[in-house]
């Protein structure tokens, strides 16, 4: 009775799922940096205005 | 990221990587072959460890709530709902992995017994706790729902704990008193592997939230002065 392919299937659903997990915090960080770069921009073109 | 940040940050995933790396060497190499279910059992090497970091996530999830309806400090509502999520991560793999598990042992994928009943109950908890988080208009309401939410969903994780003593049920119960010294090391090693990661995803959700927050306030600001 050795089930490989359920121990198999068992183990690429434990790290598909943490992979995936951290390519959300990876996609989340990435648009969050994008958010930050467009901000910055506004805040220099702010600034030049007002000089 | 500062520095010391980045490097806290390093040594966790460096630690992670290694404990990561030792437990499924230790699963698949080293912990004997099982006598009565075979290969199949080596699952209980991480569908255990996946459980007792839920458990371990969602006791944080408790002590920030409490912290944060004591205090009203934004630090503990973050680190609530970061372990939280990683928490019903965690918890789904469990519900994933048992019914694989169940299936060639028991016969059928689920059971309508103690502990898989009370583990669902679990996770829908946790999984309605993070929507009252997204769907709430006020963020301030939200978080002080969701952390009533997280002291009060708390009582189900002693409840699943215990379950397979209250009641007479099919899932096997805690048989860590019982491993073979071999079995016990492999076990507590994937305890310490998930352990580490759990702190990892839990830092950087942390310092997610936190950065996400504080450019919505920067984003507020700049959308007020430019009106």
């Amino acid at each position: 009775m050795d089930n490989l392919d359920y121990l198999f299937a068992a183990f690429a659903v434990v790290w598909i799922g943490i992979f995936g997990y951290i390519l959300f915090l990876s996609r989340k960080q990435r648009l969050l940096q994008r958010e930050i770069e467009s901000l910055e921009a506004r805040v220099s073109k702010r600034g030049s205005h007002e000089a | 990221m500062n520095q010391t940040n980045s490097l806290k940050y390093n040594l966790l995933l460096g630690l992670s990587f290694v404990l990561i790396m030792a437990s499924l060497a230790l699963v698949f190499l080293y912990a004997p072959t099982e006598k009565e279910m075979g290969e199949i059992q080596r699952i209980f090497y991480f569908h255990v460890p996946l459980g007792w970091i839920a458990f371990l996530a969602f006791f944080v999830v408790f002590v920030s709530s409490i912290l944060y309806l004591r205090n009203r400090d934004s630090k503990w509502d973050t680190l609530a709902h970061s372990s939280a999520e990683i928490g019903v991560i965690f918890t789904t793999l469990v519900l994933i992995t048992g019914p694989i598990w169940a299936k060639p042992v028991w016969g059928s994928w689920w059971e309508w017994e103690a502990r898989l009943t009370s583990s669902l109950v679990l996770w829908l908890t946790y999984l309605a706790y993070l929507l009252v988080r997204s769907y709430a208009r006020e963020e301030s309401r939200g978080a002080r729902f969701a952390a009533v939410m997280g002291i009060v969903g708390f009582i189900n994780v002693p409840i699943v704990y215990l379950s397979v003593r209250l009641w007479r049920t099919q899932h096997p119960p805690h048989l860590v008193d019982t491993l073979e010294g071999s079995m016990l090391l492999t076990l507590l090693i994937g305890v310490a592997a998930f352990t580490f990661l759990y702190v990892l995803l839990a830092y950087h959700r942390t310092t997610l939230m936190n950065q996400a927050r504080k450019v919505r306030i920067l984003r507020q600001t700049l959308d007020e002065r430019e009106e």
